[in-house]
């Protein structure tokens, strides 16, 4: 990001187009010469899977599109004849469905590692908070992708999704019948989920490209959680992250093909492969695995409008992460007590995601309010008092030195010792 | 507190009792061994042909499968007829078609583009035939159906490629007909069925034992024809089920070796930093 001289082409009509409109630079600082921390481990692959995984669900999308019909009576019989009828259709179409949960499981591990690293603190406030508008608009996405094949499962959470906003005390009918475009969820509703189906994950393609930019303006944090201090302390993306982040995608992709070859349907409801029928509500209404600790929170709460706002808190409360934190130190690796409330928290959202498959009763909602009531104290108080009482463990003076062996040469040592923290 | 809320579920659930009536516990259907199961699986052709016969002499005068196209029976990967045994197979039924240029509609028989007619015209006449029940479309069913394996069978499923849970049920559900425990009296159109969720069905045990003549000597019983027409509802459902399975294996071990040929050069790279 060193200014324009850096990059140079050999070939003189680029040369020309470069002194017009400096993409070459532009791509060359990004994603070459940008100088990564030496000492990133597997855990910061995920963002390079998140873009290919976005880039994926787009080129699947468009296709799909062209043979999908997004109408009440035609939407279920089409994606199945895409499934049938249409090349390679359920090639398409499993790597859509299975590709949005790789998806969201590629996002939920980017975010705990943040978490833990502590990356949304200063100076990353800004790019964290971007991080969470895209989290926000993915789930708006996958959740009205989930409605386009019209079986029972899309319809009725479209229902109960949609049905949460009339919780809100005076307007809340009103914005749900405004939300349905009639009065039950019906062809407008399908149709315009679509619409927006469609254009939301161009406004995650733009959002993104913020975050990126918010990156390379304040740099990656790393493992220590320190500061880059000198030259010493970074590799260049290019060939570093590169080869590692290829490495990594190739490995998710074999995760994806696992799952789309072999077990396509494995992350699916069988009741979403029955048509839509407003007059038979079935007798379990699950959303996707990667809504389910939402779910948890939204059922643990008797009232209906305090369960939607802590819904809609749960995610908020994210964006406010940056200024609950009061740890100066950003690395769980030097948070000893930190770490423990860490991993009780990442237990907590998965006992979450198991208790919203299983039915509001009995000795689940207590379990539920317990983890929802944890989920909670985590960001409100824990994190804040931690940053106050805590001692920290001492932090390396600077990344190379908490790599690099004492006194060594750096050359080959530095080589091995990313995978050491890995 | 927790002492009330146990004892308010239980009185729920005490209160629910009499609502639900007699119904016992759905038992799990049993795993069974299936051709088309695991990461090399393919359809049995000679079982397909037979479990088509089984839908068409029985089924079909109750269920239609109105997204599987006359012309797929003869697609690879699905029950190998001929493209002239499947246009054969078509003529035989009678389609709905119209309107004609003299504005009316008529029947002609059917070719190898239509698709495999529902016998009832509309969800309505389908209700009025058979006591008010519904006979669902077959097209998805070995998709549409399954049942909860519960932890921790839901993990290792993952890691087994366990995708049968629908076509276990559909054999189980045909050959899960008993009578009804004492005390129970059912209903003229109502049928005694442990794996059917509340154990009441309207769907009267369809086939009896010989009754579909099996020419390759395959026993004639029923559990014979369940098994046959179940395996036949999960090609109807998943028609392209051996070439996704066929690409995957091609696709996985593409990218296996691309992997490490990335973990090779990823580690290259890295030997080399300064
Ligand atoms: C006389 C009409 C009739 C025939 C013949 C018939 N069925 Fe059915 N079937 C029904 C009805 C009615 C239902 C709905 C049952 C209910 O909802 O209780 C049904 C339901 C089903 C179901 C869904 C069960 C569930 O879990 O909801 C399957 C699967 C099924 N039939 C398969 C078959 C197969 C396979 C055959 C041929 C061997 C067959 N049926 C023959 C009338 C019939
Ligand atoms: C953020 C990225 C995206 C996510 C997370 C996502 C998610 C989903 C999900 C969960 C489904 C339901 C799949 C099913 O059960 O059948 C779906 C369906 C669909 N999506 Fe997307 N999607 C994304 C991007 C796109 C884009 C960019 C397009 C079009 C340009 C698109 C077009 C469609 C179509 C046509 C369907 C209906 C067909 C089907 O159900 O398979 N999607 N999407």
């Amino acid at each position: 990001m060193s200014g324009h001289s850096s990059y140079q082409p050999q070939n003189r009509l680029l040369r020309w187009f470069e002194a017009r409109l400096p993409v070459g630079w532009l791509i060359h600082s990004s994603f070459v010469a940008y100088p990564t921390p030496r000492n990133l481990n597997y855990w910061w692959t995920f963002g390079g899977i998140l873009s290919f995984m976005l880039t994926v669900q787009i080129v699947t999308g468009v296709v799909l599109t062209m043979h999908f019909t997004p109408t009440a009576t035609q939407a279920f019989d089409s994606v199945e004849h895409i499934m049938r009828d249409v090349n390679y259709g359920w090639l398409l179409r499993y790597l859509h469905a299975n590709g949005g949960s790789m998806f969201f499981l590629a996002v939920y591990i980017h975010m705990f590692r943040g978490l833990y690293y502590g990356s949304y603190k200063e100076p990353r406030e800004v790019l964290w908070i971007l991080g969470v508008i895209i989290f926000f608009l993915m789930m708006a996405s996958a959740f009205m992708g989930y409605v386009l094949p019209w079986g029972q499962m899309s319809f009725w959470a479209a229902t109960v999704i949609t049905n949460l906003f009339s919780a809100i005390p005076i307007f809340g009918k009103g914005i749900t019948e405004w939300l349905w475009g009639g009065y039950a969820v019906d062809n407008p509703t399908l149709q315009r989920f679509f619409s927006l189906h469609y254009l939301l994950p161009f406004m995650i393609a733009g959002v993104v490209v913020l975050h990126v930019w918010a990156l390379h303006v304040v740099g990656q944090n790393n493992p220590t959680g320190i500061d880059v201090k000198s030259d010493k302390d970074t590799v260049p993306f290019t060939p570093y992250a590169t080869a590692k982040d290829g490495f990594a995608l190739v490995c998710f992709l074999i995760l994806l093909a696992w799952f789309v070859f072999y077990i396509p349907n494995y992350l699916s409801h069988p009741d979403n492969y029955i048509p839509a029928n407003p007059l038979q509500t079935p007798p379990h209404i699950v959303p996707e695995w990667y809504f389910l600790p939402y779910y948890a929170i939204l059922r643990a709460i008797p009232s209906k409008l305090i369960g939607v706002i802590a819904l809609f808190a749960s995610i908020a409360v994210l964006a406010f992460l940056p200024w609950l934190d009061t740890s100066k130190v950003r690395s769980a690796r030097y948070r000893p007590l930190f770490r423990q409330f860490f991993w009780i928290f990442v237990i907590c959202c998965i006992g979450l995601g198991y208790l919203g498959s299983k039915q509001p009763e009995g000795l689940y909602v207590i379990a539920a309010r317990i983890l929802t009531a944890y989920y909670f104290l985590y960001f409100l108080v824990i994190l804040p008092v931690l940053g106050l009482i805590e001692r920290p463990k001492a932090v390396p003076a600077s990344i190379s030195e908490a790599v690099l062996p004492k006194g060594g040469a750096p050359v080959a040592a530095g080589a091995a010792a990313p995978d050491r923290n890995g | 507190m927790r002492r009330i809320v146990f004892a308010a579920s239980l009185a729920a659930l005490a209160a629910a009792v009499p609502a639900a009536a007699i119904a016992a516990e759905v038992p799990t259907p049993l795993r069974q061994s299936w051709s088309f199961a695991g990461p090399f699986g393919t359809f049995d052709r000679a079982q397909l042909q037979r479990g088509f016969k089984v839908y068409r002499e029985v089924c079909a005068a109750c269920h239609g499968l109105k997204l599987v196209a006359f012309h797929a029976l003869a697609q690879p990967g699905g029950p190998g007829f001929t493209e002239a045994q499947a246009k054969q197979i078509a003529s035989e039924f009678r389609i709905q078609d119209g309107p004609s240029d003299r504005g009316e509609m008529f029947e002609r028989l059917g070719r190898l583009s239509d698709m495999i007619p529902s016998p009832d015209p509309n969800e309505q006449a389908a209700r009025a035939r058979l006591n008010g029940a519904l006979p669902p479309d077959l097209s998805v069913i070995a998709k549409a159906r399954g049942y909860d394996v519960g932890f921790p069978r839901f993990i290792t499923d993952a890691f087994l490629q366990y995708q049968e849970a629908g076509v276990d049920y559909i054999f189980a559900y045909l050959t899960g007909y008993e009578n009804a425990p004492a005390g129970v009296t059912l209903p003229e159109t109502q049928f005694w069925n442990k794996y059917f969720a509340g154990q009441r069905t309207a769907m009267r045990p369809p086939i009896q034992k010989d009754q579909v003549e099996y020419t390759d000597g395959t026993p004639q019983t029923v559990e014979q024809y369940s098994r046959d027409v179940a395996a036949f509802l999960m090609w109807a459902t998943e028609p392209h089920l051996e070439a996704r399975k066929r690409i995957g294996f091609q696709v996985m071990i593409f990218l296996l070796v691309f992997a490490g040929l990335m973990y090779f050069t990823k580690k290259k790279v890295w030997a080399a930093a300064h």
